[in-house]
């Protein structure tokens, strides 16, 4: 059985359900108790369990992450809430210094069971409020980084991520918060990290995508089926450790490929998964791995700016049709 | 601690020869005090501020031999600091240091032979040859590690504290790190954050005047550091850091104003290090008057003179002593050079602690 809940009521469940099951689990960000989160995913949580559990936090989050490091290895499963990925970047010495690096670099003596929850996406913010990182920290060994695109997938992968002893980054968007769609019933639902999903099959193109960009490649891929052209549709859920295994299956069947992201051109996690693909799918590629990335500029302001910007259904439309068009297989 | 296992012989020794009656100066000394702190502790800090030295300068010449690579941070002339804070805290409370960290280790009670094979980078090593001088750690002695992101740890300090506090284990947690660190952000986040949340965790600056080469002055427009912590509401006091027994006396009421529930605690230590920042500094940014000012004020020979003059120890005792550790610090490098490099097999091993290997 299966009922039908937006993204963020998914989250919001999966946090709830996982305070309830280990009292260790806790909460700490800014604005997550009387305000509710500035995307209202923890609104009402403190109610049910108390500001021990559910920590107000000052603007710190460098100070956040190092709190909630902290935490873990005095044997707590603190979550913490980053506002936006693009604060995070105020945090990344301690992700990338600390969280990443204290399980190998002190020989396995401790883990860092901590879940970083972050959210990326647009809406006319402009050019710090606009960005997406998930490049960054899927290059980092010791870190987790997941990025669902379903309710299912939210609610399953976080708590997943909470029961997880090593450091997740959890990043959310910003676009999907009120998409609803089928989550099954109950608080056992859980959903694996590293382990890529088809989300629709076709046997022309495959199209690897994660987070809002699995939703529009899935309605790309239905405007493409009216002109014959079936997309196979490949959701990543978790961007590190990266599910190679699912997307080359599919390339093999497909013969042709489509990263799909969010994130710049240059560097970005486009790059490294096209690379991967080419690597080692280069003998059953009948083209080029094509991308959908954004374009490397800084998002502007002005609507019509940021809408030519913004990787759309579209762009992975356009970019689907390039692979047909440079020469196809007969 | 295991140091506190190694004292007990020399106390043996001297009962022993209490019992043949032949050495009523031993029964004296048995009564001699510093502080209210009896002779074994007295005896017990002086022999590891002397390991920290002896361990510091076999260190140094193992560098010069190239048998440790990277940096090598010397805690010589600050060894007073790691001992009196220690012993003024719990061994079990928690402590997180920055990469300055051999006399932390040693007096928390890593074997001499597992930090220098550390240094050496061999599998024996503390953490078996990953983390080098600067990333020590013991978490069974509840010591973690060890950082060398300067302030990068301070925070993560105050987040164990809180977990002592939710779990009410009556531990507090000593956060160290230097003057130099007092400028970064982080120390900021985490002086705030403690004194919000009344996290249980002493906050310990070793003030040995320079952040690497650039002195207080130049990073900081307190010169009294202690002062820092007014802007956050939180109780300080500056101690001796060239005197054992007063770090140990102001580390002590400062782990109990935490371990009361009271809150943080800000610990301002003045010290010196005798030896540059690094081994690769040639400490162009000081004087060497300045420097031999401070050597004069040596807290290794200042606290034997101390410990002869209350009639804890005699000077043949202290010397027997300093052959000992000089006997012990050598079986350590002897230990780190013949212990195997890390098998190379293993160098992927422990990235994840669930490493989620795809299934078939």
């Amino acid at each position: 059985m299966t009922v039908e809940i937006s993204y963020r009521e998914a989250l919001h469940q999966a946090l709830a359900e996982e305070m309830r099951r280990d009292g260790d689990v806790l909460l700490l960000g800014e604005d997550i108790t009387g305000y509710g989160g500035s995307y209202a995913v923890t609104k009402g949580l403190y109610e049910e369990f108390g500001l021990d559990r559910v920590m107000e936090t000052p603007i710190a989050e460098a100070g956040i992450v190092a709190t909630a490091i902290g935490l873990s290895m005095g044997g707590l499963r603190p979550v913490a809430e980053l506002m936006t990925v693009n604060f995070a970047l105020l945090a990344l010495d301690q992700i990338v210094n600390n969280a990443a690096k204290f399980h190998y670099m002190f020989n396995g003596q401790w883990s860092v069971p901590i879940v970083v929850r972050t959210v990326s996406g647009f809406g006319q913010l402009a050019a710090t409020h606009s960005q997406t990182f998930e490049g960054w920290f899927a290059s980092v060994p010791g870190l987790k980084v997941v990025m669902p695109a379903t309710p299912a997938d939210a609610k399953g992968m976080l708590k997943t991520a909470i029961r997880d002893p090593d450091p997740v980054i959890f990043i959310e968007h910003s676009l999907l918060y009120s998409r609803r769609g089928p989550v099954p019933e109950g608080d056992d639902h859980t959903v694996p990290i590293g382990e890529a999903a088809v989300v629709r099959e076709g046997s022309d193109v495959t199209l690897v995508a994660y987070s809002r960009m699995a939703v529009e490649a899935l309605a790309a891929a239905e405007e493409l089926s009216h002109d014959g052209i079936e997309c196979e549709v490949v959701d990543l859920r978790t961007l590190r450790p990266l599910d190679l295994d699912t997307v080359a299956a599919s390339v093999a069947r497909t013969h042709r490929a489509v990263a799909c992201g969010e994130d710049w051109r240059t560097g970005g996690f486009g790059a490294s998964l096209a690379a991967e693909i080419q690597e080692r799918c280069f003998d059953v590629l009948d083209a080029p791995v094509a991308r959908v990335a954004m374009a490397d500029v800084p998002l502007p302001y002005a609507r019509n700016l940021e809408r030519m910007l913004i990787p759309s259904a579209h762009s992975v439309t356009q970019a689907v049709r390039s692979l047909f068009d440079t020469g196809g297989r007969s | 601690m295991a140091k506190a296992t190694s004292r007990p012989s020399t106390t043996r020794r001297r009962s022993g020869r209490t019992e043949d009656g032949a050495s009523a100066p031993s029964r004296r000394r048995h009564h001699a005090t510093i502080a209210g702190l009896d002779a074994g502790t007295l005896l017990t800090m002086y022999r590891q501020m002397l390991l920290i030295r002896r361990f510091e300068e076999h260190a140094a010449e193992a560098y010069s031999q190239a048998k440790i690579g990277g940096f090598l941070h010397l805690y010589i002339g600050e060894e007073a600091v790691a001992v009196g804070a220690l012993h003024g805290a719990r061994p079990d409370d928690h402590l997180i240091t920055h990469y300055r960290d051999h006399g932390y280790a040693l007096v928390r009670g890593c074997e001499p032979g597992a930090v220098m094979a550390e240094l050496f980078g061999r599998a024996t090593g503390v953490v078996g040859g990953r983390g080098g001088s600067m990333h020590l750690a013991d978490a069974s002695k509840h010591f973690w590690g060890g950082h060398a992101i300067v302030g990068g740890h301070i925070p993560v300090a105050v987040g164990l504290a809180l977990a002592q506090q939710k779990k009410q284990t009556g531990l507090v947690v000593v956060d160290v790190f230097g003057d130099g660190a007092t400028a970064i952000g982080m120390f900021h986040e985490a002086m705030n954050m403690a004194m919000i949340w009344r996290a249980p965790v002493v906050f310990l600056c070793e003030n040995n005047l320079y952040g690497m080469g650039a002195t207080l002055v130049e990073q900081s427009p307190v010169a009294r550091l202690v002062e820092r912590a007014r802007g956050y509401n939180m109780p300080a006091a500056q101690a001796d850091g060239m005197d054992p027994v007063d770090m140990r006396r102001v580390m002590h009421e400062a782990t109990e104003h935490a371990r009361r529930g009271e809150g943080p605690f800000f610990v301002e230590a003045l010290t010196y290090r005798f030896r540059g920042h690094s081994m690769a500094d040639p400490e162009m940014y000081r004087t060497r008057e300045e420097v031999r000012e401070w050597r004069a004020k040596d807290p290794i020979p200042a606290f034997a003179k101390r410990l002869v003059d209350a009639g804890v120890a005699g000077e043949e005792e202290l010397q027997r002593l300093d052959a000992e550790v000089e006997e012990q610090v050598l079986a350590a490098v002897r230990f780190a050079d013949e212990s195997p490099p890390p098998d190379p097999a293993t160098v992927f091993d422990k990235i994840y602690a669930a490493p989620l290997e795809k299934r078939p």
